[in-house]
């Protein structure tokens, strides 16, 4: 692979999907409000589960704040990179304009992944690193160096899963066409990410944290920010994430055997 | 000697194709029980392609010459037989062989909607790893040659269609490639827009002896373009030859109306043996085959008064048209 070429190549996306989205400024405008409601709406309903007991699955609030900061920074970026270039997959798929991203000689799913960006998406990271720096001051963490490099470790696995499972559901299309249901349904189990996975039921945790790794997805990268998580949980999710990555590669290669353009 | 850029040996393709009943019952049933049955859309098919040839694909409506494209550019997978472009097995889609073929598409667009086609290009040109200075030269001539300017900078959604359609040639050829698929490339251009296309296409085809494979139903894209023409009805080549030929198969008479000075000479060249198609008054029209216009018309001449003379001939939409409406066609 010619990193240098595909550098150049995403620069070129940055540079054309910035300039397609700020052709609309009400559009991002009202994105950038609805990221900040969003937060404010998510914080206001944490505080009502914790206002009774002041405890959920042994997290107090405060500690809980960082599974929603957490949250917020992966929300985001699947507003900025996931959604916009996932969703366009069923579009290519649906009026056979995969075949332009085909017969392009690049790496198709590095095409399909990453050509288009949603820069309203930026405003929920940068919330969510705010109210990570405010977590950091409230739950008085000391921050250095093997800290940072854990979290950035099980961040970045989270970033893998999350990508991992949109595209999965992304690629079912090339043979059912319209799978936008399915990514309606991973959306609202990643709601389930701003909660304690201890929050939840055994068979609840068992299924959040094997069929669809939710779970991994906050706790983990969580626990590392708090400093109570154990070393095999951290492992356990870089396997995890190398997993899915390596699958959701090889099933959009065996799934573009099945693809029959649309007809024109 | 001109080496074969493509060459297909008995390649065939089957697609699973889902049938729904009419009505909710058949719609439920198609829900919970979906029926796909195997249909071949191509069948046993081989020819070849010289390097530099523009070849026009004629049939009908679903008789297979797009999926034939798809197979040739590398999109869908053949299900039996062969396919070898410019030396390379299409559907593996190797680095190579992508930056030497390109697919333009009549009906489906690659440029970005909401931006000039310009950014467009150049985001092609760093897919294809061209330098800044080298994709500039490129755009450069190929605007020239597709007569488009202050078009360049102007968003996609605001172009027409006959501009959209040029940027779109633009982009799909910025790497130069040496063999084209195009599929209805002038669909829904004006006369001009066409005329325009058709040009540009010879002019590409002259400068650069690229290979250019064409599907249309607009007939004058394929007499302007293509000496060689492949007919395909149900998925089976029918004819694979010369163009001219094939309408003098298809059309081997010529019908010639003669105004005579008067009707006693019309009555002697409707009784001298020729094919008549009918006479009013001092007019006839005759029915001749295209090898002996001359010689019928030099007697003619020599043996009645005549006043005026029209060769008709027939309509090449009404030719071609006999191979795409009547599946059995003998040709």
């Amino acid at each position: 692979m010619n990193l240098r070429k595909y550098l150049k190549v995403y620069k070129k996306f940055l540079h054309t999907s910035l300039a397609s989205e700020l052709e609309y400024k009400a559009n991002i405008l009202v994105d950038l409000i609805t990221a900040i409601f969003s937060l404010i709406g998510s914080i206001f309903l944490l505080s009502i589960f914790f206002k009774n007991n002041g405890y959920i699955g042994g997290w107090k609030f405060e500690q809980a704040l960082i599974i929603q900061g957490i949250y917020t920074i992966l929300n985001g970026i699947t507003n900025t990179w996931f959604n916009p270039n996932l969703t366009e997959i069923v579009k290519h798929i649906r009026e056979g304009t995969l075949d332009f991203v085909l017969l392009k000689p690049i790496d198709s799913q590095f095409f399909i992944s990453l050509k288009k960006i949603n820069p309203s998406g930026f405003l929920e990271i940068m919330l969510g690193f705010f109210l990570l720096f405010f977590c950091i001051r409230i739950n008085q963490i000391n921050l250095n160096l093997t800290f940072l490099t854990l979290f950035l470790i099980t961040i970045s696995c989270s970033i893998c899963i999350l990508y991992s499972l949109w595209f999965f559901i992304s690629t079912t299309t090339i043979w059912f066409v319209k799978t936008w249901n399915a990514i309606e349904v991973l959306r609202s189990f990643l709601y389930i990410g701003r909660f304690p996975l201890n929050s939840f039921s055994f068979s609840l945790r068992i299924f959040f944290s094997v069929f669809i790794p939710i779970a991994f997805i906050t706790t983990i990268p969580s626990e590392v920010f708090l400093g109570f998580s154990v070393f095999w949980k951290i492992l356990l999710e870089i396997v995890v994430a190398t997993i899915f990555l390596i699958n959701s590669r090889k099933f959009w290669l065996f799934a573009l055997r099945f693809y029959s353009s649309a007809s024109s | 000697m001109v080496q074969n850029i493509i060459d297909v040996r008995n390649l065939s393709k089957s697609f699973d194709i889902s049938s729904k009943e009419p009505g909710l019952k058949g719609t439920i049933k198609h829900f919970f029980r979906r029926q796909t049955k195997s249909l071949k859309v191509i069948k046993d098919i081989s020819f070849k392609i010289k390097e530099g040839e523009i070849v026009g694909f004629l049939g009908a409506n679903g008789a297979g010459k797009t999926t034939i494209l798809k197979m040739l550019c590398g999109l869908i997978y053949p299900s039996e037989g062969s396919v070898l472009v410019s030396g390379y097995l299409p559907f593996r889609r190797k680095e190579n062989f992508l930056k030497n073929i390109t697919l333009i598409m009549g009906q489906k667009q690659q440029l970005i909607w909401d931006l000039p086609p310009i950014e467009s290009f150049y985001l092609n040109a760093s897919i294809y790893d061209l330098d800044k200075f080298e994709a500039k030269k490129r755009i450069k001539k190929l605007s020239e040659m597709l007569e488009i300017d202050e078009e360049l900078f102007i968003p996609v959604r605001k172009l027409s269609l006959g501009q959209r359609m040029k940027s779109e040639l633009l982009a799909a050829l910025i790497h130069e490639p040496n063999i084209l698929f195009l599929d209805e490339p002038t669909l829904g251009l004006d006369i001009n827009a066409q005329r325009n296309l058709r040009k540009f296409l010879q002019k590409y085809n002259k400068e650069t002896n690229a290979t250019i494979c064409l599907t249309s139903h607009y007939m004058k894209d394929i007499t302007s373009l293509c000496k060689r023409v492949i007919c395909v009805q149900e998925g089976a080549i029918s004819y694979d030859g010369k163009l001219d030929l094939l309408l003098k198969k298809l059309s081997p008479l010529k019908e010639i109306l003669i105004v005579c000075r008067s009707e006693e000479d019309a009555i002697k060249l409707e009784n001298y043996g020729f094919n008549v198609k009918n006479k009013i008054k001092n007019e006839i029209t005759l029915k001749i085959e295209n090898n002996s216009i001359t010689s019928s018309l030099k007697t003619i001449l020599n043996n009645f008064d005549i006043e005026d003379l029209f060769i008709n001939e027939p309509p090449i939409d009404e030719i071609i048209g006999k191979v795409l409406i009547k599946k059995d066609y003998d040709i």
